[in-house]
């Protein structure tokens, strides 16, 4: 048997319409540790759901080897039963259950049906102090902090007698304390034989604990990066996720420029949830009037944060800061005030915060405009299917009806209503948060020709999107954001996907 | 516009409509035709009346994705304070309503406080307030009936509209036959002008037959209502109280920015909200409007009834709720109609007065019902899963 304990060969796996894997190849040697890179969407957590059986043997193409043996995984605990074990982005532990309940959840100790308290607490105890974790079991995993939660979780992993272990974005929720302590317990499991997969964005993190490094981009394996050859390196890894070139996937445009019309100084906002913990620290940025100004930043960021933040206070809390309008300073409370100011946002998640889903197209396009086309409180409905089918033809949005329910489209003739819906609203400046997520490249040219129309009308655009490509080739300037400041500010000029990255990865201190 | 289509696009809309007319059509042939006897077409309209101007006011508390289950109970309070103001304290009748309204209204600030800005659920505030506004009521009549009241607050549910005196020779009630032709006449000339306006924006319109033939068909019904109305006593009180009602929030829910605002937050709260509508702000009106529907049921009941009682008005809650349901309406909010709503109250008050001609035990009625308004949901889901 040789030292590899995991090999993927070829795994093809296409949703309807996109091809999210495509002949991937991967190998993961026994006792080491393996990073995974790409940028958002580049396809690593699919593959990781190929491998743990998420999708199951039959839906994808390719082969998976573990420890020799080609596994064909109908569901996750198949994969478990072999010891592959992933633990996702998103916290799963139940808020309301112990730490012990939490550990064996699913996996409870008990005889016949009937939980044996003793066993499990004692088991619990002993899986704690392998993560380093002192707590008493039966401590409710709410009432633990976000790092000690994550620790559960891999004590949770540990106790299904893990070979291995799969992080994706371990640390994406946990101070640098907490990380660190997180990643020197990975190097202390590596120790002991384990081996295991993380999956980061924190390109520093990755230096410090991965021994290769595997890179995807599009849906493709790229390269392996090998720490023994001395290619694990923060800039090489960059050069390895970028490096696409840009075609004609941008419609052209001339900006014209004109004077500042909106600025915000000294933003700062706290979570919601969490008073004191700060998601977005001393932001400042200015917009002008004709200009298309990017915020790139990795998951976490804080770019919907600072956005909905600025957008009548609609999320967070204890937000200070100044906004200034044409040179005069606004009080934006509510999200009715954030309009009245011109003031647009175009949500990231379009069908929970975006669209009435039940209703159709034309009282979409009307809701925030109603007060606009009707008359002492009594809507024009004339009007209202005039305006809608107005937008239908200026926008081709591709539908029998403006009666059609939104449900019913496309994501890329969704975007369209949406958009529709704020420019009807005549605002005077743009948040647009990932307009083109989820959309075919031919829906995605379209909006940006509407973006570039905004622009050259004279109003100021701020897009936010996970994909540098698309910031590149729409951008006027770009605004780089990580941990909830603003870390750079790079012109058209000097923009590129390497500087942006570095910006975007840069942490801790300033 | 195809003939396939029209039937599909409208079968929702009319569905419930023709469902209504199979199950009058049904009790007159089962009750010999006197279901439609002018003496029980009045009794159905003053029966079922308060149960209509609650189903109205619930059917907007679900569209905009809430639930008042305490209605009953505050139709009994309203009653009870009504015959405190009118019989103990002598105060006059129109000031003792209008303070019963009033009342109303405040209660349901009451409720809709808690809902739409301490955001608790409306299943359990409204269910407090079930139990809360039946004890008060127990508290405030002491456990006992008071009665009468005051002949002139009587009138609500039991007077008629007066005839025209120098043309009372007929048997007929000529005023009431009067409104049906007006009716008649608005309901063209509105048509009319709602497809010219169409036309001048080329929008899809009927074909020509069918526009006729709906017209015919609306000044048929308008008509033969009224007369059948004539011959007996004329237009009730109550049904120019109802229509008035039905008219306004119909309009008021589908052009005024308001209705569309409520429509949009039972559709998707977060997206309204986050398209500038102060859904917290909608969510309390349309409770204070449920409270204020409630103690206009109150007073037509407690009229009908000619006295307060502590048990009036139980599971008035839960039939305005089935009325609701059976006209339209979805649990999860952002769909429903006004008329649907009374369509399905009519629907359920049709059974219950047809079940009772023909003899069916008020038990049997009861799980008749129940089964109605599974059959109703059940259909309506089940069409609209075949239609995705």
């Amino acid at each position: 048997m040789s030292d590899i304990i995991l090999e993927m060969k070829n795994i093809t796996k296409t949703f309807p319409g996109v091809k999210a894997l495509d002949n991937v190849n991967i190998k993961v040697q026994k006792g080491e540790i393996h990073a995974l890179c790409g940028e958002n969407g580049a396809g690593k957590s699919t593959l990781m759901k190929v491998l743990s059986g998420v999708y199951p043997f039959g839906t994808y193409d390719g082969d998976i080897l573990f420890e020799g043996e080609v596994c064909q995984f109908k569901d996750i605990n198949e994969s478990e039963k072999k010891g592959i074990v992933i633990i996702h982005q998103e916290l799963a532990l139940i808020p309301e259950l112990s730490i012990s309940e939490n550990i064996f959840l699913g996996n409870e100790q008990a005889n016949k049906g009937i939980i044996n308290w003793n066993n499990t607490i004692t088991k619990a105890s002993k899986l704690l102090a392998k993560v380093g974790l002192t707590d008493e079991p039966r401590t409710l995993a709410m009432d633990i902090g976000v790092g000690k939660q994550q620790l559960v979780e891999i004590a949770k992993a540990l106790s299904k007698e893990v070979k291995l272990l799969i992080l994706d974005e371990p640390t994406a929720a946990l101070n640098e304390e907490d990380s660190e302590n997180l990643l020197n317990l990975l190097l202390e499991f590596k120790k002991q034989g384990m081996t295991s997969i993380i999956i980061s964005h924190k390109l520093n993190e990755i230096e410090y604990v991965a021994d290769n490094v595997t890179v995807i981009r599009d849906g493709q394996s790229i390269e392996t990066l090998s720490l023994a050859k001395g290619e694990v390196t923060e800039d090489r890894i960059i050069k390895g996720m970028v490096g696409r070139d840009l075609e004609n996937r941008f419609p052209p445009r001339e900006p014209q420029i004109g004077e500042t019309i909106f600025e915000v100084k000294n933003w700062n906002v706290d979570d919601p949830l969490h008073a004191g913990r700060k998601l977005i620290k001393d932001a400042n940025f200015h917009i002008k009037k004709g200009e298309i100004v990017g915020i790139a930043g990795l998951m976490g960021a804080g770019r919907t944060e600072l956005a909905m933040s600025i957008f009548g206070k609609s999320y967070g809390k204890n937000i200070t800061g100044q906004i200034i309008k044409d040179g005069k300073e606004i009080q934006i409370n509510t999200i009715k005030d954030a309009i009245d100011h011109g003031l647009a946002y175009v949500t990231e998640d379009r069908k929970t915060y975006g669209l009435i889903l039940i209703d159709d197209i034309k009282h979409n396009i009307s809701l925030t405009s109603l007060e606009k086309i009707s008359k002492n409180g009594f809507v024009d409905k004339n009007r209202e299917i005039l305006e809608a089918e107005d937008f239908r033809k200026k926008m081709n949005i591709r539908t029998p009806s403006i009666n059609q329910k939104t449900g019913n489209l496309s994501g890329g003739n969704q975007q369209k209503v949406v958009l529709s819906k704020w420019i009807l609203s005549e605002p005077d400046i743009l948040i647009l948060d990932e307009p083109t997520r989820g959309i075919d490249v031919g829906a995605k040219y379209e909006i940006y020709s509407v973006i570039n129309d905004l622009a050259a009308q004279g109003k100021a655009v701020l897009v936010i999107s996970s994909e540098l490509p698309e910031l590149l080739g729409l951008s006027d300037r770009i605004y780089a954001l990580s941990e909830g400041r603003i870390t750079g500010e790079v012109p058209r000029e000097e923009a590129n996907q390497e500087t942006l990255m570095k910006y975007m990865t840069k942490t801790g201190g300033n | 516009m195809k003939l396939a289509d029209i039937f599909k696009n409208n079968m929702r809309s009319y569905g419930m409509i023709v469902a209504l007319m199979f199950i009058v059509l049904l009790f007159s042939i089962l009750s010999d035709g006197i279901l439609l006897r002018p003496l029980n077409v009045t009794n159905l309209i003053l029966q079922n009346s308060y149960i209509l101007v609650l189903a109205i006011g619930m059917v907007i508390v679900i569209i905009a994705g809430h639930i008042d289950l305490s209605v009953g109970s505050v139709c009994a309070f309203i009653g009870a304070i009504a015959a405190i103001l009118m019989i103990d304290m002598q105060v006059p009748t129109a000031l003792a309503v209008f303070l019963c309204l009033l009342l109303g209204a405040l209660i349901g600030a009451w409720n809709g406080l808690f809902i739409a800005y301490l955001k608790m659920p409306s299943f359990i505030v409204t269910l407090a307030g079930m139990l809360l506004f039946r004890g008060l009521t127990m508290v405030v009549l002491g456990g006992q009936s008071k009665s009468p009241y005051p002949p002139e607050f009587r009138l609500i549910s039991s007077g008629f509209i007066p005839d025209i005196p120098f043309l009372g020779l007929s048997s007929l009630h000529v005023l009431t036959l009067i409104v049906g032709a007006v009716l008649s006449l608005l309901v063209i000339f509105s048509e009319l002008k709602e497809r010219r306006t169409q036309l001048k924006h080329q929008f899809a319109v009927l074909p020509k037959g069918f526009f006729i033939a709906k017209l015919v068909a609306m000044v048929t019904v308008i008509n033969v209502f009224t007369f059948v109305l004539a011959s007996y006593r004329g237009i009730p009180n109550i049904l120019v109280i109802l229509f008035v009602l039905i008219v306004v929030f119909t309009f008021v829910m589908n052009k005024t920015v308001i209705g569309r605002h409520i429509y949009a937050t039972g559709g998707n709260q977060k997206a309204a909200e986050l398209s500038g509508v102060k859904t917290k702000r909608v969510t309390f009106w349309v409770f204070v409007n449920m409270g204020f529907l409630s103690a206009m049921a109150g007073l037509i009941y407690a009229a009908r009834l000619n006295a307060a009682t502590p048990r009036a008005g139980t599971m008035f809650e839960l039939d305005a709720i089935a009325a609701a349901f059976i006209g339209g309406a979805s649990m999860a909010g952002g769909v429903g109609t006004i008329v649907g709503a009374v369509v399905g109250g009519l629907v359920m008050g049709v059974m219950n007065n047809g079940m009772s001609l023909i003899g069916i035990s008020i038990d049997w009625q009861q799980a008749i019902k129940g089964l109605v308004l599974l059959g109703a949901v059940g259909f309506d889901i089940y069409n609209r899963n075949k239609s995705k």
